[in-house]
């Protein structure tokens, strides 16, 4: 089986020379949902921003369904693993919620028609047909992470790559969010320190800190592994017990 | 976050819904229409004072047929008050040869140049009052496309009215932040810290603007954005149409060039 999305060696610098990824081995098999946890700064959304080639790793190689990611299919590669980003008003920047969902596929170059059935079908997807013709300002937060991965949905891209996709939000529209992404049949990979939203959603996780893949596993293992979190200053929550999850 | 007062809807406020023969125009029409107009007032001498009635008419007569209600419009031309400003001081700082105006002595080109300036701004604001009341925001991009203004510029007018509304909740909250920590802006000291915030929001936008383009080059984004609403270009009626202002306006000017001088 070719994996969805398979990092090898991954290193990256920034420019001004801060280490962000020092070697990352990273493979995820199509239909996978997996956590990337990890404290701040830890390189998460550095090593979400490589999946479709927005940066490009000064060292190491990516594969994107089994095709070696470079500049000349770095098109296929971000049609193939859509990206959610952390802030809905990074990736709304349409005037209205239709027109942003349109914005991938017109640029896929798919006919009118086309396009008009894909965005439907999206918002539909996320529950949020009925504000199709709103500015995407005017929604609420939740609202807005809903769109936001509409806009990624209508690409019908393999691979969803999405960046902390609970910050900030309530309980409620939270637990709306999970209901949402249960409920898509693709591969998932969530960038979070959001332990239980892990939980609930992943199978599988994989602890990144300093750069590095540090732990691999299922979800409840490592979160029941308290020296582990603790050397990669990641916490439970106050009150949440992974042991009670796995009954 | 999200619904914060001030600033939302700043965009698409001004756009009044209707009905009527102007709304229904299309928007490239309209904006073509009013700088050809704009074009003609401005080359009118400010001493042909006739014609400036004549184009005072016809702006009415545009006003009243866009239903642009009389409160909305006179709250909106409050953006010209600096201009006003301007205008009065101008007789007062203006070279000879001078006037006597009861007690006040004013320089007479400096008198002329106000009225200028102040009717023809007046003239401009309204006209632009009445194109934001009767053309959506998302109308005025896709008109000035069809108008083959550089795509670049048509890009950055889209992403300044989406933007516009976060850039200014960004500066409420810094403000409100301020506030918080006893912050009151009195006096040029305060002027540091304003100039800092506006530094800082600078730059805070700045990286937005770097992330949002990650997110458009995500989805494919490579220089051009999508024709999504390809509207059906405009009727040579509806060009007709919308030619009736400006080809007036030009009347106005020839009858006042040629008859119109008080001496």
């Amino acid at each position: 089986m070719t994996s969805a999305l398979d990092f090898k060696g991954v290193h990256f610098s920034y420019p001004d020379g801060t280490p962000a990824l020092q070697g990352v081995d990273l493979e995820i098999m199509p239909g996978e949902r997996v956590a990337v946890l990890g404290p701040n700064g830890a390189g998460k959304t550095t090593l979400m921003l490589h999946a479709n080639g927005l940066l490009r790793p000064t060292n190491g190689e990516i594969a994107v369904a089994g095709t070696l990611l470079t500049e000349e299919n770095l098109a296929k590669a971000r049609q193939l693993v859509g990206m959610v980003f952390q802030d809905p008003d990074d990736q709304l920047f349409m005037p209205t919620v239709a027109d942003d969902v349109a914005f991938g596929p017109a640029n896929a170059g798919l006919a009118p028609e086309e396009v008009a059935s894909r965005v439907e079908a999206a918002l539909v997807e996320v529950g949020m047909l009925a504000v199709k013709n709103r500015p995407p300002h005017h929604l609420s937060l939740g609202q807005r992470r809903r769109v936001a991965i509409a806009t990624v949905l209508a690409t019908d891209p393999e691979v969803l790559v999405m960046d902390e996709p609970s910050s900030n939000m309530d309980p409620a529209s939270r637990r709306e969010l999970a209901d949402v992404l249960l409920g898509l049949d693709r591969t998932l990979v969530m960038v979070t320190h959001d332990l239980p939203y892990a939980a609930q959603l992943c199978p599988r996780s994989v602890i990144l800190s300093d750069g590095k893949i540090r732990a691999d596993g299922w979800t409840l293992d490592l979160l029941m592994d308290e020296a582990l979190l603790r050397q990669n200053r990641l916490e439970l929550p106050y009150g949440f017990d992974p042991a009670a999850l796995t009954a | 976050m999200g619904d914060h007062p001030g600033g939302h809807q700043l965009g698409e406020r001004l756009f009044i819904p209707g009905n009527t023969w102007i709304h229904q125009l299309p928007a490239q029409t309209k904006i073509a229409s009013l700088l050809l107009t704009m074009l003609v007032i401005v080359a009118t001498p400010g001493d042909r004072y006739w014609a400036f009635l004549g184009y005072a008419l016809l702006m009415i007569g545009v006003v009243v047929a866009a239903a642009v209600p009389l409160r909305t419009l006179l709250a909106r031309m409050t953006v010209e008050i600096p201009f006003v400003i301007f205008a009065l001081l101008m007789p007062f700082i203006g070279s000879g040869p001078y006037l006597q105006l009861g007690p006040l002595t004013v320089s007479e080109p400096g008198l002329l140049a106000a009225w200028t300036l102040l009717a023809k701004a007046t003239l401009g604001v309204v006209g632009s009052i009445v194109l934001a009341a009767t053309t959506s925001t998302t109308e005025m991009v896709s008109g000035l496309r069809k108008l083959r203004l550089p795509d670049l510029l048509v890009q950055i007018f889209a992403s300044m009215i989406r933007y516009v509304h976060v850039v200014f909740n960004e500066a409420a909250r810094m403000s409100r932040a301020r506030k918080a920590r006893g912050f009151t802006a009195r006096g040029p000291a305060a002027w540091t810290t304003l100039a800092k915030t506006l530094g800082t929001l600078f730059i805070r936008s700045y990286e937005r603007g770097e992330r949002v383009h990650l997110a458009m080059a995500a989805r494919g984004y490579s220089g051009q954005m999508p024709e999504l609403h390809s509207l059906p270009p405009a009727t040579a009626r509806q060009f007709i149409y919308a030619s009736v202002l400006p080809l007036a306006a030009a009347a106005v000017l020839l009858v006042a060039w040629r008859w119109g001088v008080s001496q």
